[in-house]
This record gives structure tokens, C-alpha cells and sequence, in this order.
């Protein structure tokens, strides 16, 4: 006790990135932290809230509240689903019977980098061979829960990675959750833009905290042919601090 | 002015989707966009080089305006009066339609058949010059952009730049097209000037003058329009009838408001400190002086605006004091342009206030013109919380309730098909034990996930689900589970 955090894995992570959110929980528990990760977790009701079906987000987002009964941070490797249960399970929860509960699961929140820094002040060790990467700031992490510096700051503290800067950084990348599938060619060109401006700074990886729109850079890069690499800051973070990996 | 320069009517728009196609792939207008949205975010960048001051600036913008619609009511019966004791009169105007014939009745009265006009996005939204010309009236555009929006028989596609989807070249063809007793020429400031000696004979000439407002502060009944150009000045003070048209959300309760707001405004949208005119307007001429129109009158527009005032979720949107600076940092506007909208707004504020104002069931599907990245609330001057407001609207689109009294077409846009998805991932999501099911399956089995999820896979590959998920990594590496 004392140590203890909850990890909330996101449903991309869980299906897709295991491996980033792996990563996340390993460095958490390097620096002493006692991480549990609720077997009931699924989904913070992000996809459905901004598809604007909110009956369905608020039955799913009820279902997570029992998750997280200690009152203990809740540590989550995306901005954007930081951003849905900070910020937006309080539009969701007015007026309902468990609003107060599912504020207190709110309150808790933090996203992955953003504990990192302002709670842990993590010290890291650069092991890895010297490299040039981009990162993409995901517009949750800036515009909703305001960390994107958090991101620049552990990368900074990595003596052998140069940040390569690309144009239009602070742009989004065209993904906004089903934006991606219901306006598809507006979204496409999006992307087009901003694989292309990364492509321009010759970064041989991005990294984000955000796992959305990693599957959409890296999606389009990979179909683009690129060799650029897509990481999550967490995945990033553990290949480069740890001995054995 | 419509007939003088042989120009046809609009023609009739095509449905959204085709209108995103033909702006997608059109590659000249997606460079003029990149381009003229990279400099004005740029130049309203470089207009506030301290993020503190920005913010109280914002802080007290946002007040004021919202103190405006707090006392809505109040501030309009102030207005009212105190624009009459000035002599300027009022007129009230419920929809477009009701507007367009105050306007015309005025006009008819004073026997004006020639009309010259500053830039008014509400005389957009009422398509004012389409009416006039339907009733013989010569209507001219006297802003550039406007000017030039017109003689090439378009719509703005921004409501400050409304010719910003133009390249240099094609104002000149335009230019060249209209009027070639004038040399052609790329060169902007030739353009410029030629423009200049053409409205020049049409103010002096002009039977009336008409423009919009941007403040109507109603402690001192005046009315304050911001420009570059002084056509506006032009407007309103040469010919011997004004006319200002405002939407009624414009009014400000004193004087005192105006220059913040004036500041915000001119540094929000184009990153100018100050605009080259700031007219403020209170009065027609007086007995003792020697220019100013002779007699003024205010139209006063609802069209909408006192149903969004009273939906409390979404009155915000009212706040807008125009600047356009949500347009220029929309990515999805950044690739459409404002014509693909096919709505007098596009953009951020366009797809808040329209579908509100003309119906969810004509315009509900501008709702998902949004990736909800933020940049727009993070910008604007009165500190609209833009993201929210369309996300709520989105919703309001599927499956609002309450609205119903203020939005036109509540739910109309819930599909069955997606609908049922939506219900699926419900059900599986809100159960652990049918979520850890459907995960192992998926896992499991990944290598028989679908190749294609729709058109998501004709710009990436699709993704893939892991061989394990973190729940599996996690309960094999003995992290605790509660």
C-alpha cells in the first residue's frame, strides 16, 4: 500500500499493443510501484461517446467504475482515454444515480507519461544504440489532458536519441476514432500529410503516447512501404532502459 | 450589379459526399488551403507571443460575450432604444425571409436601385443578394474577396477571406474575364487597384449602402464594423441610405466591451493588431454636418438564434464574434476548403451553428466533418468549447431527447446497421466475462482477422490482433488482477 496504482490498458492496447502496455506496467514496477491491473477492465467508452452513441458509452463506461474501488491512481498509456473518464465521464454521468462514484474513479486518472514525470520524476538511463526519432504529440495529450511536454521530457532525458522536428507537428493525424472509417478519404489525406511530413525529417521511428494514431501512421506508413518505425512512448521507453531487452 | 456584370444565378449544390470527393481530389485548391491556413496561423501566432496574456484576454472575451447572452433579452430592448434616440431605425427580423423584405421594402421606399455592400456574413446566410437581384435590384460586393467571389459567380468559402480558395492566377483570369479594358496582370496590388477604380463610380453612384455589423453596443446604440479595405467606411457613409443587417447575438452591453473584443478579434483572424478601419456608427447625418447618410436603419435577425439561446447546452455558440480563426486551425477544413461545407459557416463554428439553425435532418451529417482534436477550442477568442458542443450535436444527431424543442430532426441520422454495431460492442464491452471470450477468440484465431476494415484499408493496413492480450501478459507475469 502507499505504492499502489491501478493500470488501465485501454481496449486498442489489450487487443493490439499488448506489448506497449506490458512495457508501461514492467516500467512502473522498476520504480517500485506495485501495479494491479483489474481482470474487469474493457473500455473507457471513448469509441462509442464520439461516435455519439452515449447511451452505449455510459453502459459500457458503469461497467469499469467497480474496477477501480482504492482509492489509488489509475495510470493509462493514451491520452485520449485519459482524457474520456477525466474529462468527459462527467458529461456522460450527469444526472445519474452513480455520478459521484464514477467522478471519483475520474479524479484518479493519470496518463502513462504524465506519472512518469510529475509523480515518479523517473531517472532513466539511455542503453540503446544512437538514433533519430519523431514524435508525435496526439491532440488528447495536448488539448485535453495537457502532456504532451511530458513526452518531450523523458526523450530528452535519453542521451543517444535526437528528436527530429517535422512539420505541422501539433496537426492531428486524421484519426479520431471511427472519423477514420465514416469520413475515410478526409482521414486518408490526412494522414497522407502527416506520413509525409515525418518522412520528411528522416526519422527512422515515431513515438506517441497515443496507440490510436500510431495504428494510423503506422498503418499508412507500412502501406506507404516506409521503413519508419511506429512506437508507443512506453514500448520506446523499456527497449531503451532495460539491460536485458 | 448581378445583370451588369452578366452574371448567372448559384447553381444548385451536390450532396456532401460528392462534394468531399471533388475537393479531395482537386490538388490545386488542397495546396491554396495548406498554404493560406499555415500563414494565418502563423500570423495570429506571431500576434500573441505571451501565452498568460492570451489567456486573460480569452478569459475576459469570454465574459463578455457571455454576459451578453446572459442578458440577451435586456441588452436588446437597450439596444433598441437607444439606437431610435440616435435616430437609426430599428427593424425585427425572424427568419431570412422576413429580413430579405424589411431590407427590400426599405430600399423600395428610397427608390434605390442600386446597392453597394460591405462584408456581412449574415447577408450570406439570408442570400440577400439573391433576393435583391430577383427583384431588379443592382447588388454589388464592394469587399475584394467579396468582389471577387461574385464576379466568378461562387460562395465565400471563409467567412473573414472569402476568396482564399483562389491562386493568384485565378483572380487574375477572373479580373481578365470581367474586365478587359484593364491590361491582365498576376501582379495583386495592379489587381487591387484596378478593383479600386471600378467601385470607386459605384460608391459615388450608389443609391444605398449596406453592410453587417460586428458590435452593436447597446448602451450607446452604435453600431462598430471592423475592415481593411474602407469599402466599408464607403457603404456606409456615401450613398444617402444605410442599411446594417446583424444577427442578434451581436449586441454588447457597453462600450467599454469593445476594445478587447476589437483587439482579440483582429489578432484571432488575421493576426492583424489592429484592423486598417474600425468604424463605429451612431448616428446618420446630423443637420450641422456635411456627409453620412441621411437616414439609417438596423435589421435585427433572429433566424434561429433565440432557439439556440434557449437550449442552454448549446447556447455557446452564440459567443462567436466571427473572427474565422476555428476555420483556419481545422485540419478538416485544411483539406476540404470551405465549399465541400456547402453552408454560408464552414468549419468548426459552421457545423456547430448550422445544422442547428437550418435542421439536423438537412445538415446533421456536417456533425462528422470533426476528428474532435481540439485545435478549434483551443483557439477561439471567446473560448467556445467547440469539440464539446460538437460531440453533443453528434450525439443530439443519433439519439438526443430534450433537443427535440430546439433542433429540428433529433435522431434523424441513427443508422440501423450502425446502430446494431454500436449495441453489439455494447453488450460484449459492458460484460467482462464476454469481453475476456471475445478477446481470446480474437486473439487466438488473429490470423483470421479481416484483411479490410471498409476504406480504412485503402490509405493502411489493418491492424492486426495480437497473439496474446495484455490481459494474458499480465495474468502469466503475475501482476495482481484487484
Amino acid at each position: 500500500m502507499g505504492n499502489e496504482v491501478y493500470f488501465f490498458g485501454t481496449c486498442i492496447v489489450d487487443l493490439v499493443y499488448p506489448k506497449a502496455g506490458f512495457a508501461g506496467i514492467q516500467i512502473l514496477q522498476r520504480e517500485g510501484i506495485e501495479v494491479i491491473y483489474p481482470s474487469g477492465q474493457t473500455c473507457c467508452g471513448q469509441p462509442a461517446f464520439n461516435s455519439g452513441y452515449r447511451t452505449e458509452a455510459l453502459k459500457v463506461a458503469r461497467s469499469q467504475i467497480k474496477c477501480f474501488p482504492k482509492n489509488i491512481p489509475i495510470i493509462i498509456p493514451s491520452g485520449s482515454c485519459a482524457g474520456m473518464i477525466k474529462y468527459h465521464w462527467r458529461d456522460l454521468f450527469e444526472g445519474e444515480s452513480d455520478f459521484e462514484s464514477a467522478m471519483s474513479v475520474a479524479e484518479r486518472v493519470y496518463e502513462f507519461t504524465e506519472f512518469l514525470v510529475d509523480k515518479l520524476d523517473i531517472m532513466l538511463t539511455d542503453l540503446g544504440e544512437p538514433t533519430q526519432i519523431a514524435i508525435h504529440t496526439s491532440c488528447s495529450s495536448r488539448n485535453e489532458m495537457r502532456v504532451d511536454d511530458k513526452i518531450e521530457l523523458l526523450v530528452s532525458k535519453l542521451s543517444k536519441v535526437e528528436v527530429l522536428e517535422q512539420e505541422r507537428k501539433s496537426e492531428c493525424c486524421g484519426f479520431g476514432g471511427t472519423f477514420a472509417i465514416k469520413q475515410a478519404d478526409i482521414s486518408g489525406s490526412m494522414v497522407k500529410d502527416k506520413t509525409n511530413a515525418i518522412k520528411a525529417t528522416n526519422a527512422s521511428c515515431v513515438i506517441s503516447q497515443e496507440c490510436g494514431c500510431l495504428m494510423n501512421i503506422g498503418g499508412a506508413l507500412e502501406k506507404q512501404n516506409s521503413q519508419i518505425k511506429t512506437q508507443h512512448i512506453a514500448q520506446f521507453l523499456w527497449d531503451r532502459t532495460n539491460a536485458t531487452s | 450589379m448581378l445583370s451588369f456584370f452578366g452574371i448567372e444565378l448559384m447553381q444548385q449544390v451536390k450532396p456532401l459526399k460528392f462534394r468531399i470527393d471533388d475537393a479531395l481530389s482537386n490538388e490545386q485548391l488542397h495546396t491554396n488551403f495548406r498554404s493560406a491556413m499555415s500563414y494565418l496561423i502563423k500570423k495570429r501566432r506571431n500576434q500573441f507571443p505571451d501565452k498568460e496574456d492570451l489567456k486573460n484576454s480569452r478569459n475576459t472575451s469570454s465574459s463578455i460575450r457571455s454576459n451578453s447572452l446572459a442578458k440577451l433579452p435586456e441588452l436588446l430592448i437597450k439596444l433598441e432604444e437607444n439606437l431610435e434616440k440616435n435616430n437609426i431605425k430599428v427593424h425585427w427580423a425572424e427568419t431570412d425571409e422576413e429580413a430579405n423584405n424589411i431590407i427590400y421594402q426599405i430600399l423600395k421606399e428610397a427608390n434605390a436601385k442600386t446597392v453597394v455592400k460591405g462584408k456581412s456574413m449574415v447577408t450570406e446566410e439570408i442570400e440577400l443578394n439573391e433576393f435583391l437581384d430577383n427583384k431588379g435590384i443592382e447588388i454589388l460586393e464592394t469587399d475584394l474577396g467579396e468582389f471577387l467571389v461574385q464576379l466568378a459567380n461562387e460562395k465565400p468559402s471563409h467567412i473573414v477571406m472569402p476568396a482564399i480558395h483562389k491562386s493568384r492566377k485565378e483572380i487574375s483570369r477572373v479580373f481578365a474575364d470581367h474586365f478587359p479594358e484593364f491590361p491582365y496582370t498576376e501582379n495583386v496590388d495592379l489587381i487591387t487597384q484596378q478593383a479600386r477604380k471600378i467601385l470607386r463610380d459605384r460608391f459615388r453612384l450608389a443609391d444605398a449602402g449596406i453592410s453587417g455589423v460586428n458590435f452593436a453596443v447597446a448602451e450607446t446604440g452604435t453600431l462598430c464594423l471592423v475592415e481593411n479595405e474602407g469599402n466599408g467606411r464607403m457603404c456606409t457613409t456615401a450613398p444617402p441610405l444605410h442599411i446594417a443587417v446583424t444577427g442578434i447575438e451581436k449586441v454588447v452591453e457597453n462600450l467599454s466591451d469593445v476594445p478587447t473584443l476589437l483587439n482579440i478579434l483582429t489578432k484571432s483572424a488575421t493576426g492583424q493588431e489592429i484592423t486598417t478601419y474600425f468604424n463605429m456608427i451612431s448616428s446618420p447625418r446630423k443637420n450641422d454636418e456635411k456627409d453620412g447618410p441621411l437616414s439609417m436603419h438596423v435589421v435585427l435577425l433572429d433566424n434561429g438564434r433565440s432557439k439556440i439561446h434557449q437550449n442552454h447546452d448549446m447556447q455557446e455558440t452564440l459567443k462567436c464574434i466571427r473572427c474565422g480563426t476555428c476555420i483556419n486551425h481545422c485540419p478538416v477544413y485544411t483539406q476540404l476548403g470551405g465549399h465541400a461545407y456547402g453552408t454560408v459557416y464552414p468549419g468548426p463554428i459552421g457545423i456547430t451553428l448550422e445544422p442547428q439553425q437550418k435542421g439536423i435532418t438537412e445538415l446533421g451529417d456536417l456533425t462528422s466533418l470533426c476528428t474532435l482534436c481540439g485545435a478549434c477550442g483551443e483557439v477561439c477568442p471567446v473560448q467556445i468549447p467547440l469539440p464539446r458542443l460538437i460531440n453533443k450535436l453528434r450525439s443530439e444527431t443519433i439519439e438526443g431527447d430534450y433537443m427535440e424543442q430546439f433542433i429540428e430532426g433529433v435522431r434523424s441520422k441513427r443508422k440501423p446497421i450502425e446502430s446494431f454495431i454500436w449495441q453489439i460492442w455494447k453488450y460484449i464491452y459492458s460484460h467482462s466475462l464476454l469481453y475476456s471470450i471475445f478477446i481470446k477468440i480474437a486473439t487466438t484465431f488473429s490470423f483470421l482477422s479481416p484483411k479490410k476494415i471498409g476504406k480504412w484499408s485503402r490509405y493502411r493496413v489493418t491492424p492486426k490482433p495480437s497473439r496474446h492480450s495484455l490481459k494474458d501478459l499480465a495474468r502469466q507475469a503475475g501482476i495482481k488482477n484487484e
